[in-house]
């Protein structure tokens, strides 16, 4: 006999996770399913940035609520998850570029949205002593930082179960199929029946909404990072540059972490990436433009997390526009990481009360629709 | 020779220069392969004829007959046609065949139709209560610094451990004149019976005699003591010695139990490992040829499981063998027969060795304070406790404990944590698993990286 739940959310990401986690705080029973281990794939190896700088507008609002999440994490995890807030700086490596930003810092004002902030180069200067001295300024969102991405998984995914739901690792989703008014979810280890399913597979998601005749345009990435040996504290922000793929991070620990969306090869069928070191060195040139001090940094591993990447680069967040009582939360085109609170707590609302809130137009998956 | 001297791609790069390398490369490249031999050394010989060339030990009695085989090995490869590289780190190779080598400060990317891996073994972690101490260092570490400084250890040195290794060093540290107060043996007495049945196969493999003859010669002049405990004590440096409650004033303790293969550049590949029950390590799966689960990818030498020095040779040969017939079909080759019946007969007694020299249980998996992870200063109660809370494997382990993500790569700390997760979780080491390993496998600095050479696509892409 099958298994029961209320709600079946496929793929142990953070955001799988999370939904769990805010659908058992509403007294729901999920059963999440992870064909691998929770935070097995980007949502555990990524750079940990808890951005809401620099992002498509269609997500900020979700982006907003996430932060108020983070900054919360404790309380709602009961873990801190490494969550620091020494803000996210977007440098401007030239006039024209700083130009660029301080246009779009107005435009999003006029919207309404104000954790976007234009700096000098003395303001710039004083929250990243270490750049170069050809950037003329920037961007900053003070209350941007960054958390410990696996660790973070791994403490919703615990909190969810604490809170009642059920997580089964190492089961792969084989068919979905609607019977009466339940989904019958079929999985390597037995059926699970639930009137509710959502699908947060990330880099294999799109064969999940292939079993629903739903297909979407899912390309499968893996940005790739870097990190150093343990270096004498000299940054606390994370920087991104906007005109070149940079983003930059040192650790409480001191090592510093290196990416920017430069891509390795994936292959998701193997759970493999193969790194592309010829694009690592364009990010070590870059850094060894932006910052001279880390010249003699010693590079002690390189990595990539696989991932969903959509084609205009903001996530699927929403109701399934074939199958009723299905819903997606994937594609997160590789900046989901912050998302995933927020994007749990308001996926669990919709789920339970059908609506939400929180503004997601734009995100839907209607949008590939011919 | 410098990085930018290398061609952009070769039939054959062979990695390691140690016996298994160097016959690989002298086997291919005779028959005609365009061979790369990359070993990051000053000289070939790897660690068993480390220094062949240039070794400052004149009396060739100290270091032994055996290694001075190596010298034919390193005069074969001279004349073969094969191009050797030292002061050449190999920090990359993936399943596209493609590898990263850093020399004088530059690295270059290069491709290869065939890759062998003859890395070779590494000694086993020996976690006792202070191992990290100055003063306390392997055996291995030690012969190194004989080989190619010619140095034997001063003051009070005592030995602990077990394996042909630890005996050899014992013998050449005798030889050269040095002095060792005691060696403290740590084998199993049940390990003999274990041992018994594959008697008959040892007393007729070549180990047998030179194995018995070591022995004798280094129990003529050192006092040997079987123990269960060893501990170094010290705040500093190390003190003494403290072995089943005995305490030994010492100035340098040299702890072996047994070699593993050095896995990860193989594993950073892709190729796949499996537990080796007897060994009590990982080693690669392979066909008879030496080809991994990676196709172009070949592991010799024991790199491919540990059978010594001569073994190494032959599997380099019968590897190279299997390159050229890929390659080039229709090139003179040796017939891999003979390889592989002197192959066979060198393996012959290793499983002797293995049983009676298998580590004890209680000095690979340590308990309480004692340090698994030196990088990250992790302890063996931390990892034990970690994994009881749930944590199923080493790569999870790495997220909450960082053991293993130091400079050394888990080389130093890989063995024991599965061994202590498959404990704790009641489970096997195969089921645990190993780390998954990242590239750079040697770390490499940022100017290294920065100075690759720029791609047309780069070139093209930063002019629009």
């Amino acid at each position: 006999m099958a298994r029961t739940a209320d709600v079946v959310i496929i793929g142990g990401g953070i955001h799988g996770c999370s939904t769990a986690l805010h659908l058992a705080l509403r007294g729901l029973k999920p059963i999440l399913v992870e064909k691998d281990y929770a935070g097995r794939h980007a949502s555990g190896v990524n750079a940990g940035g808890v951005r809401q700088l620099a992002r498509d507008q269609a997500e900020i609002p979700l982006s907003i609520s996430s932060m108020d999440l983070w900054e919360h994490v404790q309380e709602l995890v009961g873990d801190d998850c490494g969550f620091t807030s020494h803000g996210t700086v977007l440098v401007a490596e030239n006039d024209e570029e700083l130009a660029s930003f301080e246009a779009r810092v107005d435009d999003l004002r006029l919207r309404g949205f104000t954790h976007e902030e234009l700096i000098d180069q003395a303001e710039l200067r004083r929250l990243v002593p270490a750049v170069s001295e050809h950037c003329p300024g920037g961007v900053v969102s003070r209350r941007d930082g960054a958390a410990d991405p696996f660790r973070s998984t791994q403490a919703f995914r615990k909190r969810a179960i604490e809170k009642g739901a059920e997580v089964l690792e190492g089961v792969t989703v084989t068919g979905l199929s609607k019977v009466g008014d339940v989904w019958r979810v079929e999985t390597s280890d037995g059926a699970i029946e639930a009137p509710k399913v959502v699908n947060a597979a990330g880099a294999w998601a799109d064969r999940i909404a292939a079993m629903l005749g739903e297909p979407v345009p899912l390309t499968v990435v893996a940005p790739m990072l870097m990190v150093t040996s343990r270096l004498p504290s000299f940054i606390q922000p994370v920087v991104i540059l906007r005109g070149r793929k940079l983003s930059f991070k040192q650790v409480d620990n001191g090592t510093v972490v290196i990416g920017g969306g430069h891509l390795a090869a994936p292959y998701r069928d193997r759970n493999e990436t193969v790194i592309d070191w010829e694009k690592l060195a364009i990010s070590a040139r870059t850094v060894w433009e932006l910052f001279p001090l880390m010249r003699q940094a010693t590079i002690v591993r390189a990595w990539a997390g696989i991932e969903a990447y959509m084609p205009d680069g903001i996530p699927v967040v929403g109701k399934s526009s074939t199958s009723e009582g299905v819903f997606h939360q994937f594609g997160f085109s590789t900046h989901g990481f912050q998302l995933g609170p927020g994007t749990g707590a308001m996926m669990a609302e919709l789920v339970a009360t059908g609506a939400t809130n929180v503004p997601i137009d734009g995100l839907g998956i209607e949008r590939f629709r011919r | 020779m410098n990085a930018s001297d290398l061609a952009p791609s070769y039939d054959l790069v062979v990695i390691g220069g140690g016996p298994a390398g160097l016959a690989a490369a002298s086997t291919a490249a005779r028959a005609g392969l365009a061979t790369v031999l990359f070993d990051e050394n000053p000289g070939v010989g790897g660690q068993i004829y480390r220094g062949i060339t240039a070794n400052p030990v004149k009396n060739h009695a100290i270091l032994g007959n055996d290694y001075w085989v190596g010298s034919t090995l390193a005069t074969e490869v001279k004349g073969s046609g094969a191009l050797i590289v030292n002061g050449a780190t190999v920090w990359s190779l993936d399943r596209s065949l493609t590898v990263g080598v850093s020399m004088g400060g530059k690295a270059r990317l290069l491709q290869a139709k065939r890759i062998i891996i003859a890395t070779g073994s590494l000694e086993r972690p020996f976690p006792i209560p202070g191992w990290t101490l100055p003063g306390v260092m392997t055996a291995g570490g030690a012969q190194t610094v004989l080989k190619a400084q010619g140095l034997v250890p001063s003051g009070r040195t005592v030995m602990a451990g077990n394996g042909p290794l630890l005996w050899l060093l014992a013998a050449q540290i005798l030889r050269a004149g040095g002095k060792i107060e005691a060696i403290f043996d740590t084998s199993s007495k049940r390990n003999w019976l274990r041992a018994a049945m594959h008697l008959p196969d040892f007393l007729l493999s070549p180990y047998f005699g030179k194995g018995l003859a070591l022995l004798r010669e280094v129990k003529a002049k050192v006092q040997i003591v079987s123990a269960r405990q060893i501990e170094a004590v010290g705040t500093d440096k190390l003190r003494e010695v403290v072995v089943d409650g005995r305490r030994i004033g010492a100035d340098l303790l040299l702890l072996h139990q047994g070699v593993v293969p050095n896995v990860n550049l193989a594993i950073a590949a892709g190729v796949a490992h499996r537990w080796n029950t007897r060994q009590l390590c990982f080693v690669p799966v392979l066909d008879a040829d030496f080809q991994s689960s990676v196709p172009g990818i070949a592991v010799a030498g024991d790199g491919a499981g540990i059978a010594g020095g001569t073994a190494a040779a032959e599997r380099g040969r019968i590897a190279a063998i299997a390159a050229v017939r890929t390659l080039k079909p229709g090139a003179n080759v040796p017939d891999p027969q003979n390889a592989r019946q002197r192959l066979q007969h060198e393996e012959m007694g290793r499983a002797f060795l293995d049983e009676l020299y298998r580590p004890v249980e209680s000095l690979r998996r340590p308990e309480g304070d004692t340090i698994a992870c030196r990088c990250e200063e992790v302890t063996a109660q931390q990892i034990r406790e970690t994994a009881r809370m749930g944590c199923e494997g080493p790569n999870q382990m790495k997220a909450f404990l960082r053991c293993g993500m130091g400079p050394c790569q888990g080389r130093l700390c890989g063995l024991t944590v599965t061994e202590l997760i498959a404990e704790e979780r009641g489970t096997t080491p195969d089921e645990v698993g190993y780390y998954r390993l990242r590239p750079p496998v040697k770390p490499i600095s940022l100017g290294e990286l920065a100075s690759l050479p720029i791609s047309e696509a780069e070139r093209k892409a930063v002019e629009r």
